[in-house]
């Protein structure tokens, strides 16, 4: 693969760039491979890549319905943080994040990670004790967090209404080095990687059954034949109970509806994510200069990736409350992307009843920030059958009542 | 020169002069124009700069579609960026600026990327960028900022001086496009008696067709959409309304359209903008269609524009875009525009026509009858000028350019590529398309439409938005529009259109048809966002092959026209790379809103004050008055404290605890949740609910009470009061109301719909004040009117009464640790009592407390908050709370769940006391470390803080919290990590209750 | 968008009216039952792409619980019908079976 520079965009552009090869090879289906994810997403590329880079792990297949990328990893708001309440969770995004910081260099391509900070508004006096909590619990966990004043919020987003008339802003949850990428970059630096490595890309080909022999997974049928493998990935986000179906076990999981939307591109105006949980919006600019809005999931399955425009009036309205100057700018575009969201709302990365089929799902809402840690713990769990990132994310927690929940803040207040 | 034809101007009327400035300078229009048209009366014909290269641009089209005239409109609080000029209806003292240039939109020096074009291919900036690593936060990433987004930010403190609405509409048939073909369907929908609406986001009805000209039923077409407009404002059934885009179709007949009242007229009273939320049974997309640029080298330069936008300007505003006009096209209707400068004696010195036709069709005689050259089989090499066009060069088709053969001066390029129907709204609920090879262009598979609630086709295209291209089709597809929407069959034939007959189209993607690498990387698809034809061929190159992966890599129509003009020369660009067939490539999803609508819009008028309404119990003004500092808790306010004056917030909260404690205290409670429960079977139902047994509950008494989730969590308590055998009331947390009234009805409609249970959320209906300490007994006294001694009413009891005459409930219950009375009386009594209370109990030392004295008070004795020792994850034995867990109930909502392995795990942290050595305050949060750290680099922890403070009664830090172990370690010392991870606060396990272990205060 | 018929109050609700509830029909297990049957029945949720069988409240209207059969691909509503019911009507399973013949959900079909 030739590597990517500045130099090589000069030396391109001599040749009016007809020179470039492709970023990724398109072969044809082996009839079998060591390992075979289903789902080119960013997770599933990451799990084939980190495979490959920790384990020599390189006969390898990766299949996408569609094209990679075209899910979830290219819905997104792009937000990257690790300022999470239970070690686990704090481990894994924590885990991802310190590769984001890297990853341009370690897939010469620019995801154009850019650590500017995000930061979680406190608008309750419930809300300030939830995120102090998470700042003492980050401290140990090492993740590095701090809680700023309103004066800090108010330097770092000019833009803030401080003293909005329902809720003023008593303080925020602060984290220097949590940022945004770019996020259709992750996922083509990621195969460029892959197929870099003698992996195999497949597009456009659609999982339809799995194959098995005396409990033990075989391989895959697709719409271009049957493929084998000694191991298989399950890393399909929003369709993963209809391919956990195939594979004959159950996940508790349920896809719904989750809606963004950016506005026309405007001059810089702020430079850092905020997130203002009480109100359920948040809002980044994009280095195009959009900014990036979203909010809360829609409550009933759904599988249209469209979502219902009420939630959209009540995200923009708190966000409007919020930042009262993004009122005469325009939205420009929204749409809707499905997230499998499971019983305590944190993703399962596990065994499964099957022998050697794995599972990845269950991202819900925050999947794109945990990519390269939920790769990184994938690729151990599959390659050596444990991972300390993904222990306590495995399947039975449902069953022995042992839950990871992050949305503790949401309790009541007298 | 760009300028202002002598006469005509169908819109305009030039007996009112407006004037507006541009950048500064002022210039002056007439009323009708748009800030398009009076700029190009103007000569400015450089409107704005692209998004990467800085390239000069002026305007390309005259309507929505437009990617290049945007400007900032307005100043200060009504400054708004990114307003597309071709729709900016001009006003008097309009004021508007460029964008994305510094310093001027003449001399801009980020245009110095245009020579750097070469060097800043698609998606370079994933190829560079790279080293050194922190270089992108600090280097590259600021300066590539600074340079992207369009318009300027608004100022950072603007208050928007607008307000905005939502209206609803539950209609029969929603139109949306008032074009020809959407009011001839209006009117014959509106025939059939149906409630229809018609919506038209210009401020003008006909669309296209005024301008194209041609006859129906013998009328000039002008004549016939006069009748149309008359019959449907007759029409009591038919609302019509102009300025109001179609911005969304969402599911089960959900639409958005998005009315500009006061854009035009900003002097105007009330609202800017209104917000549609319209239902409609049937809704028709008479949406138009858009003209499609030619990609040729130097399409991009000022001067070019759509061959109809040209028609436009001088047909509606009386523009000569210039004294020569060159037309460039793939098809007859640019005729059309030839013809029309010709009329008003402005020179067309070339058609340049790719098509090589045997004859001439009805147009192209037409125009060489009046003496326009035609250059058929020929193509545009290269547009010469830099800011404006200067001419074109010209050279055959079927090459690969650069073989020139003739240079014509020109100040204008009329381009046509053919037309693409406006498909948005039809696909918007995914509705499918089909390629139509004829007209090379998609169109509605009216097989495939969107599918409402009863899976029945609610969209219907109509005209040209269907793709009939000629007024005759248009007119007869409208009619056909209506049949599909009403599934009435038609009472009348379609109107009778008379048009020329045009020759058929030849696709063309590329022009010349073999261009060059040089050509192409001078061709542009996307204005705005400069992505030009060898960007999508790179993309295709490097394995972009999806048409998504194509437009993400290339930004191809993301810009803010959301690809209008570029989407399908850009995908014929790509399937002709990769050797695929279009329909075979596909398109991009279409999402609403069909173009920008206004956040302002969206939120509507649920502004400021009223953006979540606040729930004010009856006290509510009496506390605001006299110093409350108020707390959000859920939608109420609560006051934190209320201050004397002088006084800090820390020395509001001491004085209280110690006046409460010592004196007599007020507290305002009527925010806790009151829900009755009634019925035969309310205490059976009850011990489904509680963790506790409410059923042997005597009336007359009270009983705390725990609530949990089925999966075994804590998620409410309260205090239960039978009031008689049947009926039980229940107080909730403030917060949790409305949630435990829904969670009652779930399981009484969802489950045990046979037992005979009613519940009644009456928060609302009670006021409640808590009346507290030493003195509470004396005051009540004093008031008089009931018995509320000791031996009237014990610990844990209730009893009904009057005080002065206000029919009160009294429980007697204490969440302070001191005597306690709450007292439930009429909303309508709730402030006399309390003023009642306030005076009489002057002489008793009364005070009003807020939460945080309640909060250390409940603290001081070791009493839980909901949402402070729970979070979600905690049980009811976690609190040591098994004497409110009942052992003989066979079921209860979370008992099951109790016996689960990680539940009935002997290592789950528990409630404990913590005084921290030094008597200071342990930190909100704080977590307890243990030895080592877990398999994944984090720091062990064996306990957490839940509840801190200072304790001014015995002046002493005190907290509870969640410690492993903790109830078999009490005396131990365990160690709290600040914030920095590192300090550590040495704090000793205790007994929760820290204040009057014995309940001696209440108990007298 | 959806709206749905409320069978209580007889109205076509909007979606801002309607508070959903998940999964219907679930049969609830208690103290006695197994960890696999407390498990599935809190949390194994039926997830199909095609018709679902689920709650929905009438919150900002009359406050009532009711069933509805949508599908979650074309968000066609086969029909809606009162919380207190064990099975879904014949007519919806009719209505059903008339775009997805051979459907099956959890015992019904």
């Amino acid at each position: 693969m030739r590597s990517y520079s500045a130099f090589a965009v000069a030396r391109e552009a001599a040749r009016y760039h007809m020179g470039w090869e492709r970023a990724w090879a398109s072969p044809e289906p082996k009839k079998k491979y060591e390992v075979i994810i289903i789902g080119a997403g960013g997770h599933g590329l990451a799990t084939a890549y980190y495979l490959g880079k920790n384990f020599g792990i390189t006969n390898v297949a990766v299949i996408e319905k569609g094209w990679l990328g075209g899910g979830n990893t290219g819905r997104n708001t792009t937000i990257i943080r690790s300022n999470y309440l239970q070690d686990p969770s704090a481990a894994i995004y924590e885990k991802a994040r310190s590769l984001y910081e890297t990853m341009s260099q370690d897939l010469n391509y620019n995801v154009m990670f850019s650590p500017r900070g995000v930061m979680m508004l406190a608008q309750t006096q419930h809300e300030i004790r939830g995120y102090q909590r998470t700042a003492h619990a980050n401290a140990l966990q090492g993740v590095t967090t701090e809680w700023i004043s309103p004066g800090r919020v108010k330097e770092l987003v000019p833009i803030i209404n401080l003293d909005g008339p329902r809720y003023p802003v008593l303080g925020a949850l602060w984290q220097a080095r949590a940022g945004t990428a770019r996020h259709d970059a992750v996922a083509w630096g990621y195969a460029r990687a892959c197929s870099d490595m003698g992996m195999h890309v497949i597009q456009k080909c659609e999982v339809t059954g799995v194959r098995q022999e005396g409990g033990k997974v075989t391989g895959v049928t697709t719409t271009r034949g049957d493929i084998g493998c000694d191991k298989l990935g399950i890393v399909v986000a929003g369709h993963s109970g209809h391919v956990a179906d195939m594979a004959g076990f159950r996940l508790p999981v349920e896809s719904v509806a989750l809606q963004a939307l950016v506005s026309e591109p405007i001059k810089p105006c702020m430079d850092v994510v905020v997130m203002a949980n009480t109100v359920h919006g948040y809002m980044s600019q994009s280095d195009k200069g959009e900014m990036v809005i979203g909010g809360g999931a829609d409550g009933y399955n759904n599988y249209t990736q469209r979502g219902s425009f009420h939630h959209i009036e009540e995200t923009v309205r708190a966000l409007v409350e919020t930042f009262p100057m993004i009122s005469r700018l325009k939205m420009l575009r929204q749409w809707g992307g499905i997230v499998d969201m499971t019983g305590d709302r944190s993703p399962i990365l596990s065994k499964t009843p099957l022998e050697g089929c794995f599972i990845n799902c269950g991202w819900g809402t925050g999947g794109f920030k945990a990519i390269p840690g939920s790769g990184w713990g994938m690729a151990e769990l599959m390659a050596k059958g444990q991972s300390p990132l993904t222990d306590a994310f495995s399947l039975d927690r449902f069953k022995e009542g042992r839950f990871i929940d992050e949305s503790v803040a949401a309790g009541v207040a007298h | 020169m760009s300028t202002r034809l002598a006469t005509g101007g169908r819109l305009i009327d030039r007996s009112k002069q407006q004037s507006f400035t541009f950048n500064g300078k002022r210039l002056t229009g007439c009323a009708g124009d748009t800030l398009a048209s009076a700029l190009l009366a103007n000569d400015q014909m450089l409107m704005g700069r692209s998004f990467k290269y800085h390239r000069p641009r002026g305007v390309v089209a005259s309507g929505a579609e437009e990617p290049n005239a945007l400007v900032g409109l307005g100043t200060g609080a009504r400054f708004e960026p990114n307003q597309r000029a071709t729709t900016t209806e001009l006003f008097d003292g309009l004021s508007a600026t460029s964008q994305n240039h510094w310093p001027s939109l003449e001399f801009d020096v980020g245009a110095v990327n245009t020579k750097l074009a070469r060097f800043l291919p698609a998606g370079f900036y994933y190829k560079t960028f790279m080293w050194p690593r922190s270089f992108w936060k600090h280097v590259y990433e600021p300066v590539i900022r600074q340079s992207a987004g369009l318009g300027k930010a608004p100022d950072a403190e603007t208050r928007d001086a607008d307000t905005y609405e939502h209206f609803y509409a539950y209609v029969d048939h929603l139109v949306i496009g008032g074009g020809i073909a959407g009011l001839e369907t209006a009117k014959r929908l509106g025939e059939t008696g149906a409630r229809v609406l018609l919506v038209e986001q210009t401020a003008h009805w006909g669309g296209r067709a005024p301008v194209d000209g041609g006859e129906v039923e013998g009328q000039p077409v002008t004549e016939y959409i006069a009748g149309l407009l008359a019959a449907l404002n007759a029409m009591e059934n038919v609302t019509l309304r102009s300025r109001t885009m179609g911005a969304g179709i969402y599911d089960h007949g959900y639409a958005l359209a998005y009315e500009r009242l006061s854009d035009h007229a900003p002097t105007t009273q009330g609202p800017r903008h209104r917000l549609w939320r319209i239902r409609a049974g049937q809704i028709v997309t008479a949406t138009g269609a858009i003209e499609r640029p030619l990609s040729f080298a130097g399409n991009d330069i000022p001067g070019v524009m759509l061959a109809s936008a040209v028609r436009d300007y001088v047909e509606n505003w009386a523009i000569s875009p210039g004294d020569r006009t060159v037309i460039v096209t793939n098809n007859d209707d640019a005729y059309r525009t030839a013809l029309v400068l010709k009329s008003h004696g402005l020179d067309v010195p070339a058609i340049i026509d790719a098509r090589v036709l045997p004859t001439d069709s009805a147009l192209m005689a037409e125009a060489r009858a009046k003496g326009i050259a035609i250059h058929q089989g020929h193509a545009i090499d290269h547009v010469m000028g830099t800011k404006r066009v200067r001419g074109v060069a010209i050279c055959s088709h079927a090459g690969e350019g650069g073989a020139v053969i003739e240079e014509i001066p020109c100040e204008c390029v009329a381009m046509s590529g053919g037309w693409s129907p406006v498909v948005h709204l039809w696909s918007h609920c995914g509705g499918k398309l089909n390629w139509d090879q004829a007209n090379a262009m998609f169109r509605p598979d009216l097989t495939r439409a969107p599918t409402g609630d009863k899976g029945q086709a609610f969209v219907t295209p109509a005209g040209a938005a269907n793709g009939a291209m000629t007024l005759g089709d248009v007119l007869e597809d409208a009619v056909a529009a209506a049949e599909r929407a009403s599934g009435d069959t038609r009472t009348s034939d379609a109107p009778k259109a008379v048009v020329a007959v045009e020759a058929p189209l030849a696709p063309v993607w590329m022009m010349p048809q073999g261009a060059s690498i040089k050509h192409r990387m001078k061709a542009w698809l996307d204005y705005q966002n400069d992505v030009k034809v060898s960007d999508v061929q790179l993309a295709a190159r490097e394995g972009f092959e999806s048409v998504e992966h194509a437009k993400r890599y290339t930004t191809l129509g993301m810009a803010t026209d959301q690809g209008k003009l570029s989407n399908i020369n850009g995908l014929a660009i790509l399937s002709g790379a990769l050797g695929a067939e279009i329909p075979q490539v596909g398109t991009t999803t279409f999402r609403p809103p069909y173009t920008p609508i206004s956040m302002g819009a969206i939120a509507g008028e649920a502004r400021a004050e009223i953006f979540q309404p606040i729930r004010k119990t009856p006290i509510h003004d009496w506390l605001d008055k006299n110093g409350a500092e108020w707390e959000p808790v859920g939608h109420w306010r609560r006051p934190y404290c209320i201050k004397q004056a002088g006084e800090t917030t820390e020395q509001a909260v001491h004085r209280e605890v110690k006046n409460t404690r010592e004196n007599l205290g007020l507290l305002d409670a009527s925010t806790l949740g009151k829900l009755i429960v009634k019925g035969k079977d309310a205490g059976k139902f009850l011990d489904m609910l509680y963790t506790n047994m409410m059923s042997t509950l005597k009336p007359g008494r009270c009983r705390y009470g725990l609530m949990c989730n089925e999966n075994g969590f804590l998620m409410d308590d309260g205090v239960v009061a039978r009031i008689d055998e049947d009926t039980f009331l229940c107080h909730t947390t403030s917060g949790g109301a409305d949630h435990i009234h829904a969670h009652m009805e779930d399981w009484l409609q969802c489950e045990w719909w046979d037992w005979d249970v009613y519940v009644a959320n009456v928060t609302e209906q009670y006021g409640q004040i808590a009346v507290v300490g030493p003195n509470a007994r004396k005051v009540l006294e004093a008031i008089g009117g009931m018995d509320v001694s000791k031996e009237a009413l014990t610990f844990m009891g209730w009893a009904d009464g009057e005080l002065a005459g206000i029919p009160v409930r009294v429980y007697r219950i204490s969440f302070s640790g001191e005597l306690s009375y709450e007292i439930a009386v009429k909303a309508s009594y709730a402030r006399e009592l309390w003023d009642l209370l306030m005076s009489v109990g002057k002489q008793f030392n009364v005070m009003p407390y807020g939460t945080e004295a309640l909060h250390i008070m409940r603290a001081e004795k070791g009493f839980i908050m909901i949402g402070d020792e729970t979070d979600g994850t905690v049980i009811p034995q976690d609190l040591n709370l098994h004497w409110a867990i009942s052992k003989k109930k066979e079921d209860f909502m979370g008992k099951r769940a109790h016996e689960r392995a990680d539940m009935a795990r002997e290592d789950r942290w528990k409630l404990v006391g913590l005084e921290t050595v030094d008597g200071s305050v342990l930190p909100d949060g704080a977590y307890a470390v243990g030895e080592g750290t877990n398999a994944n680099g984090q720091r062990n922890v064996i306990g957490r803080v839940t509840s801190t403070y200072h304790s001014p009664t015995l002046g002493r830090g005190i907290a509870m919290g969640l410690v492993l172990h903790g109830p078999d370690r009490m005396g131990e010392v365990i160690r709290f990590a600040k914030t920095d991870g590192t300090t550590m606060i040495d704090a000793k396990i205790v007994d929760p209750v820290f204040y009057d272990k014995d309940g001696e205060m209440q108990n007298v | 968008m959806l709206t749905l018929h409320c069978p209580n109050c007889g109205i076509q609700a909007d979606e801002t009216e309607l508070a959903p509830g998940g999964e219907a029909h679930l049969k609830r297990y208690g103290p006695g039952s197994s960890d696999d049957e407390f498990h599935s029945y809190l949390f194994t949720r039926e997830n199909p792409r095609g018709p679902h069988f689920e709650r929905w409240r009438h919150a900002a209207g009359c406050g009532k619980w009711f069933l509805a059969a949508r599908d979650t691909v074309t968000l066609e509503v086969y029909g809606t019908y009162p919380a207190q019911t064990l099975e879904p009507p014949q007519d919806i399973k009719d209505a059903i079976t008339a775009k997805h013949p051979g459907w099956q959900w959890r015992e019904f079909s």
